[in-house]
């Protein structure tokens, strides 16, 4: 399997590790009123869809860059793949941390 | 005072050298390394920093620049490594420290690497010697080598390790963990070995 890296190309996927749903990201307040009812969803419920999965993937043997990747699960197709800190520079909750 | 003897990587007093078939394999000891993150929002700084100091630009993804003093290459976002020679640079690190200053942050490297210098010499010909390289290379890692031109630089698995691969004018230069060097350069002269 090959993962078209955003900046470095078509690599193989021996190269990289899974971390699992890209929800990962999206780590909720700690210090938000629902905070343990959240952090529950956050750690023990995960979506299993048959067809289109946004993962995050981790290039270890290569440039160390996290990426969201969007695999569908039936056919292994890999439509897009996106930088993980780019993603997370364009969800609201970074904006006050973006550069 | 004690009068102490450095080893190289492979643990010689002086550097491992090996020709096998075409291939030739050679351990370089003499290389200081720095790695170089430019910190949040600097990379402008870093790169302009650098430039006037070493008339070296900094690379692209998956690029590498040389100058006659030093090498730089492309390690991941905002990171890049350098290296010099160890015998003119043993203090490469504070060098790129003092020319950066706080817009980056820099890393001793050097003895956490071991590098070697993997080129091929065939009497047909330029086109065999490069044959022989990416023979070995693509039984090595998974990076497309003969796609990749003079100054590309990528990092990959090579024997389960992971290294840098630099492509060179006559060959490969080979960058993996020191505390692995021994495996790496089995694999290196083994993998040479059966090619035949």
């Amino acid at each position: 399997m090959l993962i078209n890296h955003p900046l470095l190309g078509p690599r193989d996927a021996s190269e990289f590790t899974y971390l699992g749903d890209a929800s990962l990201l999206n780590r909720p307040d700690w210090q938000g009123e629902n905070a343990v009812e959240a952090f529950h969803d956050y750690l023990y419920l995960r979506d299993n869809p048959a067809g289109l999965h946004r993962e995050l993937w981790f290039h270890e043997q290569g440039d160390r860059s996290w990426l969201v990747v969007t695999r569908n699960t039936l056919t292994h197709e890999i439509t897009e793949v996106v930088l993980a800190s780019e993603v997370a520079k364009n969800t609201k909750r970074f904006e006050g941390d973006a550069q | 005072m004690s009068d102490l003897k450095p080893l190289t990587p492979l643990g010689g007093d002086i550097a491992r050298l090996d020709q096998i078939g075409v291939l030739r394999i050679a351990e370089n000891p003499n290389l200081a390394i720095a790695s170089l993150a430019a910190r949040k929002g600097r990379s402008a700084d870093v790169a302009q920093t650098v430039k006037a100091a070493l008339q070296i630009e900094l690379p692209q993804p998956g690029k590498s620049r040389r100058t006659v003093t030093h090498t730089v290459w492309w390690m991941g976002p905002d990171q890049w490594m350098l290296s010099a020679e160890h015998n003119a640079h043993e203090l490469l690190a504070d060098e790129v420290k003092a020319i950066v200053g706080d817009a980056a942050s820099v890393t001793e490297q050097t003895d956490a690497w071991c590098c070697f210098e993997v080129s091929a010499h065939c009497e047909h010909g330029a086109a065999s010697s490069e044959a022989a390289l990416f023979a070995l290379f693509e039984r090595l890692c998974a990076v497309d080598v003969s796609q990749m031109v003079v100054e590309d630089a990528t990092r990959t698995s090579i024997h389960h390790t992971g290294c840098f691969l630099i492509r060179k004018e006559d060959g490969f230069c080979v960058i993996g963990p020191r505390s692995s060097a021994g495996s790496l350069h089995h694999a290196l002269v083994e993998v040479a070995g059966g090619l035949g």
